[in-house]
């Protein structure tokens, strides 16, 4: 697949979503709403519940499976309450030590005028500044569509892991076209050079790990939540003070 | 027009009898309007790129670069906004220079152009300097390197800045002026965010001072990253300030944006902006600022 396939792939119809991976991974699942201060964004789902016995903060930036669960979701864009409702579940996490488990999988924040009055850049802001700096283990897994500070707001982690044919990338490649070529259908070309695939990400640095995606299939979500309680169990035994310096590492490097 | 010309030129004396003298018919000045326009000395007068009248360049800077006959602020480059606030810069970092981390086509060309044009590295200069006597670690982001763009050099620069100043309890004033991220740098770009961010805490966790003044624009992923994590955030009067420009939002809700939407009015308004400086009275702000936070507390 070259970049642009795996573009395309990031964005299919069907392929699992937030909803999906929290179902499978996270045992008890209770849904927490609002981010206590203007409203409840839809495009962010979090909450609390179990991976593999051990309580865990789950956040997901979920796109909506049909034309109806997309709108309500409002396609996966969020706006700054989104933000705001992923710092209040992580404060509450770090609270009561448990670890944030985020699944990102945006084309990136909302765009719109309600959006820019509620502070989107300062929301994402803070986002990124209190998750680099939270005193719990935190992972990150792009289960699709990586789009730039949307997606980062939630993947300041100790890892970032992608799935095979996800994405993570500054802009768009039709973006990327358009402002630097003015040109739509350079995309192809844009997603080449904007180094987005799994296996360019891994070559950066910008992810810790890809993980194959046997076609969605049980074996590929039973195999993921092993991983990922693996992941949280090693870093349990890291002191706070010890893990807020790695994450720093792990970001001053680039 | 209304402008003077041959008030500008009276105190010039010829250089030679070929120019003629002031009085020979033939070095009149011209009443035609073009042959005025062409015949204006590039750094004795400037138009004034909103209204349009020619000002002349000295009066431009001692005013700071806002008209004055309408009021308009010029952007000013990353040196000339220092100056306009600050004494004693003293340059930090300024041999740093990234390339091309993703091979990106043009890239590398692009950036030799704009060296070369601006005398400048990057986007961004850095240092440490005193502002109303209160010595401080100080960045500043230059409009001439694409518009202010993060990239690693950026990035870097100003991690470099925090981590200086958090060493030294200095506190940090960074005048931002930025479109987003440099895209050509993709996903280095956006990991500079981060890094910023985190720089950024770790200065403010040792108890420190971090003014952010926002200027036109700040946008994208610089205004979604240090440009909003500041103690205080202090907005030029008029700078558009938001996550996504105004194009952007058009084209996602297919509809106009209102007047002075995403302006430093509007934000103060929503509460998203301290306090708004017109450009004559930022130093006395900030320097106001810097002396309340430098005081002992008696809490």
């Amino acid at each position: 697949m070259n970049a642009y396939e795996i573009v395309l792939k990031s964005r299919e119809k069907g392929r699992p979503t937030a909803a999906k991976y929290i179902e499978k991974i996270v045992d008890g699942f209770i849904e927490l709403h609002g981010d206590r201060r203007f409203a409840d964004d839809p495009a962010v789902v979090g909450g609390v519940g179990f991976l593999a016995g051990k309580p865990v903060t789950v956040i997901g930036i979920e796109k909506g499976e049909d034309t109806n669960d997309k709108l309500a979701h409002n396609f996966g864009c969020a706006n700054p309450e989104g933000y705001r409702k992923a710092m209040r579940l992580m404060r509450e996490a770090e609270k009561f030590h448990r670890p944030v488990l985020c699944f990102v999988d945006t084309s990136g924040a909302y765009c719109g005028i309600g959006a820019e009055e509620r502070g989107q850049a300062e929301a994402i802001a803070s986002s990124i500044m209190e998750m680099i700096r939270l005193k719990t283990p935190a992972l990150s897994v792009l289960i699709g569509e990586g789009g730039s500070g949307g997606a980062l707001g939630l993947s300041a982690a100790d890892e970032v892991w992608i799935t095979e044919t996800a994405t993570y990338s500054v802009i768009s490649p039709e973006g990327c076209a358009s402002i630097l070529w003015k040109d739509s259908s350079k995309v192809a070309e844009a997603s080449e050079c904007l180094k987005l695939t799994a296996n360019d990400l891994i070559e950066l640095g910008a992810v810790d790990k890809v993980v194959p995606e046997r076609e969605f299939s049980e074996e590929f979500f039973a195999s993921l939540k092993g991983e990922i309680a693996a992941f949280f169990a090693e870093k349990a035994k890291i002191p706070a003070e010890e893990l807020i310096e790695a994450r720093y590492r792990r970001f001053r490097k680039f | 027009m209304k402008f003077d010309f041959k008030k500008l030129f009276n105190f010039k004396k010829p250089q030679n009898e070929l120019e003629g003298t002031e009085d020979a018919p033939a070095a009149q000045p011209a009443p035609e309007e073009p042959r005025q326009e062409a015949a204006i000395p590039e750094k004795l007068a400037e138009k004034c790129e909103s209204c349009g009248q020619i000002v002349l360049s000295d009066e431009m800077e001692e005013n700071l670069g806002v008209c004055p006959k309408c009021g308009h602020y010029k952007k000013l480059d990353a040196r000339a906004r220092i100056a306009s606030c600050a004494e004693n810069f003293e340059e930090l970092f300024a041999e740093e220079a990234g390339g091309n981390p993703l091979g990106f086509p043009s890239y590398d060309e692009k950036l030799a152009a704009l060296r070369e044009k601006t005398g400048e590295k990057d986007a961004v200069v850095c240092g440490t300097a005193a502002i109303g006597g209160v010595r401080c670690a100080l960045f500043s982001m230059d409009y001439r390197f694409q518009m202010g763009s993060m990239g690693h050099t950026v990035g870097e620069k100003i991690t470099k800045l925090f981590e200086y100043a958090a060493a030294q309890r200095l506190p940090v004033v960074g005048f931002i002026l930025s479109g987003g991220a440099r895209m050509q740098e993709g996903i280095v770009s956006l990991m500079q965010m981060a890094k910023t961010s985190a720089a950024v805490a770790k200065h403010g966790e040792a108890g420190l001072l971090y003014i952010a003044v926002l200027t036109d624009p700040t946008t994208g992923g610089v205004s979604a990253s240090f440009a909003f994590e500041a103690d205080i955030i202090v907005a030029e009067k008029g700078a558009l300030i938001g996550f996504a420009g105004p194009r952007v939002i058009e084209q996602t809700i297919r509809q106009k944006v209102p007047e002075g939407f995403q302006r430093a009015e509007l934000l103060q308004e929503k509460g998203f902006v301290d306090l708004i400086a017109e450009r004559k009275e930022l130093k006395e702000k900030l320097a106001a600022l810097l002396k309340i936070h430098s005081a002992e507390a008696t809490a």
